[in-house]
């Protein structure tokens, strides 16, 4: 029911009315803005926070290069919007649920997912907890309270409204953050995610990065309205737009998101205006429809070099530092990838398990056919005839733990 | 006659759709100047213009229902879906829109003019979401036409004929094989018939039916089973719903024996279909059981995908089997 007064002539509204501003404290130099307040950030935790930046640029820069000589099948980096995932996950209780779309690995490495972990999915091997189903950059993690990635956009935005409404009927001061993209934004999920957000008052962050493109679509090509932002009127929800680059910005912003949701069951919606520095996937070429000099003028605006300026201003950071963290980074991702190759893949009878809780019949007769079928060519199957060999097999103390 | 691979055959048929009739569109996320993900609608954007060639928003319930309106205004839509495994948000509109438009509004409307193009099929280490054959789900649907081209000469033909039926299509490219599968393709237009099955290649023992990508590996197959002196017929049955029961029931009637192959999951898949409505036909001339190389009952795998993957190697044996039974 609207309650809005009458008039009596037809007098449109454009929806320009809406403006909304950008948010912004740190300037690319380093500096705050004039008359803006860096957020509440102790020593150790900026240092968590920038260190899970570089860790996430150093892994999706070296990861990049490991699928062009063709030892990965596929990668997608979050080369540029750095700033924006991780500074909204520092912004949460570390038992708040993420739900990512595919792009937010430096979450993942904020909560400390391993570069060993990231390796075993990214290769599919017998120690992913994705158990080599799903294609590399899927992951999942239970301890980490982060779902394992579909690639179906926007179907995690109102599991997530739905997640955050279990939340609050738990009563544990918990709400869940929603990661999407400007384009994934325009699926039919977004909107019934948001409608049934505010009126169930559920305590979910939607998080919108807003990067420009949409594999080639370019946002102006998504939607005719100001951004994602001004549909949260619509919703009755709170909204801010960030600047996406802006590591206090988009801490302070997401803080205070949590607040509203966690203290007041109140949904949020956050525009983090950014930009997708990187090609869409290993699989797409961006020189065909966009151009070097826009992405240039993005790369200076670099989300890291901004934190990493205010760092050492304050006396924080050094070179030498940033130096030796690089080099140790770079050395850690050769060796946990070159650890992660060598491992075996997931056994055969992988295949059936988890369709249901239990095996079914059928699908255990379709394996042993298989089974029978694999040992007349082994050679053909070299994946799943070696775990057709009882002797074969590769135990480690770390499977041990798998699942996790 | 010139060679083209697939989405080159593909480009093809859609620039001739255009240039013979205005009413003709073409859009799908990143159809536009970017000519799609995997380029099939390159330069059709500068050809026709932005308004008949363009990008519609991240949504594929949209991009569907749009296509519905424009089909049922007159116009001729071609709407792409990325990735056959991306079809779904779009389902209530292609199964209780687009599939009953004519029959409930007895004919006043209908969306004839619409074919929805989406690449679909596995072996490119695609894991679930970029490797489905979602065909079962749409051949449960009176209303609709489901159409799947082998290679480049057979996509050119069959999506002409697609565009120009008067009932809503859906297309499914084998995206395995759109640089991969090469041949020759008339430049000029033409038309292959949709509801007709094609013989591919004639023989005595054993009947084997495919569509799409699958056709590849069962010629691979029955080449093993020829050297074994198993002499096979090959029926490509080229149009899903609604399909040539005559010409493979005509070809069971000669061999006795028949084995169909999808890449889709076993239970409810469309070879079931096939198998009951030809024991109903056949009953007295089966020499065997009618076999089905199909994917597992799980869905679409990564690391384990050769595995589950219904290839030449398990065709040729339930080839052997079906003749030695």
């Amino acid at each position: 029911m609207t309650t809005t007064q009458d008039i009596h002539e037809p007098t449109f509204l454009a929806g320009d009315e809406f403006s909304i501003p950008t948010f912004r404290l740190l300037k690319q130099d380093g500096t705050l803005h004039e008359g803006a307040k860096a957020p509440d950030l102790e020593h150790d935790k900026a240092l968590a926070i920038y260190r899970a930046m570089v860790a996430t640029r150093v892994l999706d820069e070296r990861m990049l290069a490991a699928q062009r000589q063709g030892r990965l099948s596929f990668y997608m980096q979050c080369t540029g919007e750095e700033a924006a995932v991780i500074g909204a996950t520092a912004a949460l209780d570390d038992a708040d649920m993420i739900m990512a779309q595919y792009r937010e690995q430096g979450a993942l490495v904020y909560r400390g997912f391993t570069f060993d972990e990231f390796m075993n999915q990214l290769f599919g091997n017998e120690l992913d907890y994705g158990k080599g189903r799903q294609m590399p950059i899927h992951y999942g993690s239970r301890k980490l309270h982060y779902m394992t990635i579909s690639s179906p956009l926007a179907t995690q935005i109102p599991q997530a409204t739905g997640y955050a409404y279990g939340q609050k009927l738990a009563g544990e001061g918990h709400c869940t953050t929603v990661f999407f993209g400007e384009g994934a934004a325009s699926e039919g999920d977004f909107h019934a995610a948001l409608n049934m957000a505010a009126v169930h008052e559920v305590p979910v962050i939607f998080f919108c990065r807003n990067n420009g493109y949409a594999i080639s679509t370019p946002s102006i090509e998504q939607f005719a309205a100001d951004g994602v932002a001004p549909r949260a009127f619509g919703y009755r929800m709170h909204v801010i737009r960030v600047d996406g680059n802006d590591i206090l910005a988009v801490y302070s912003a997401a803080r205070e998101a949590r607040r509203l949701a966690v203290e007041h069951n109140q949904p949020v919606l956050i525009e983090a205006m950014s930009y997708r520095l990187a090609a869409h996937s290993s699989s797409d070429d961006p020189s065909g429809y966009r151009s070097k000099k826009e992405e240039e003028a993005w790369r200076e605006k670099d989300p890291i070099l901004r934190m990493q300026r205010w760092l050492i201003d304050l006396g924080w950071w050094s070179e030498d530092e940033e130096k030796a963290l690089q080099e140790s980074l770079r050395r850690e991702v050769l060796e946990t990838m070159k650890r992660a190759e060598k491992r075996p893949p997931p056994p055969l009878d992988s295949l059936v398990t988890d369709v249901y809780a239990d095996v079914p019949p059928e699908l255990q007769r379709q394996l042993d056919a298989l089974k029978t079928h694999i040992r007349h060519y082994p050679e053909a199957y070299p994946k799943g005839a070696r775990s057709l060999d009882p002797d074969v097999q590769a135990g480690d103390d770390v499977a041990a733990k798998g699942g996790e | 006659m010139p060679t083209m691979n697939l989405l080159q055959a593909i480009n093809n048929a859609l620039d001739i759709a255009m240039g013979e009739d205005d009413k003709v569109l073409c859009f799908g996320e990143d159809v536009g100047s970017f000519g799609g993900v995997f380029r099939a609608t390159s330069h059709l954007q500068e050809k026709y213009g932005r308004a008949r060639c363009f990008n519609t928003p991240l949504v594929e319930q949209g991009i569907i229902g749009f296509a519905n309106g424009l089909a049922a205004q007159g116009s001729v839509p071609v709407a792409e879906i990325q990735f056959a495994d991306y079809i779904f948000p779009a389902f209530d509109q292609i199964v209780n829109e687009t599939a009953k438009f004519r029959y409930r509004s007895g004919d006043l409307f209908n969306v004839g003019g619409l074919t929805i193009r989406a690449p679909y099929g596995g072996g490119i280490s695609g894991g679930h979401y970029h490797s489905q054959s979602p065909e079962a789900y749409f051949t449960h649907t009176p209303g609709l036409k489901i159409v799947v081209p082998r290679d480049p000469y057979q996509a050119k033909g069959l999506l002409l004929a697609s565009i120009r039926d008067p009932d809503p299509v859906i297309f499914f490219e084998p995206k395995r094989l759109y640089r991969a599968a090469v041949g020759e393709v008339p430049e000029e237009d033409y038309q292959l018939p949709i509801g007709e099955a094609e013989v591919t290649k004639e023989g005595t023992d054993v009947t084997l039916v495919g569509w799409g990508a699958q056709m590849e590996v069962i010629e691979r197959a029955v080449e093993l089973a020829e050297k074994d002196g198993i002499s096979c017929e090959v029926i490509d049955l080229r149009t899903l719903l609604p399909w040539d029961q005559d010409s493979v029931a005509e070809s069971v009637f000669k061999t006795g024996r028949l084995v169909v192959t999808h890449e889709a999951p076993r239970t409810g898949g469309f070879a079931g279909e096939i198998a009951a409505a030809i024991q109903e036909r056949c009953f007295l001339y089966l020499e065997s059981p009618i076999a089905r190389v199909t994917g597992l009952d799980t869905p679409f795998p990564l690391t384990l995908e050769k595995e589950y993957l219904p290839d030449h190697l398990k065709i040729v044996e339930a080839i052997r089997a079906s003749v030695n039974f």
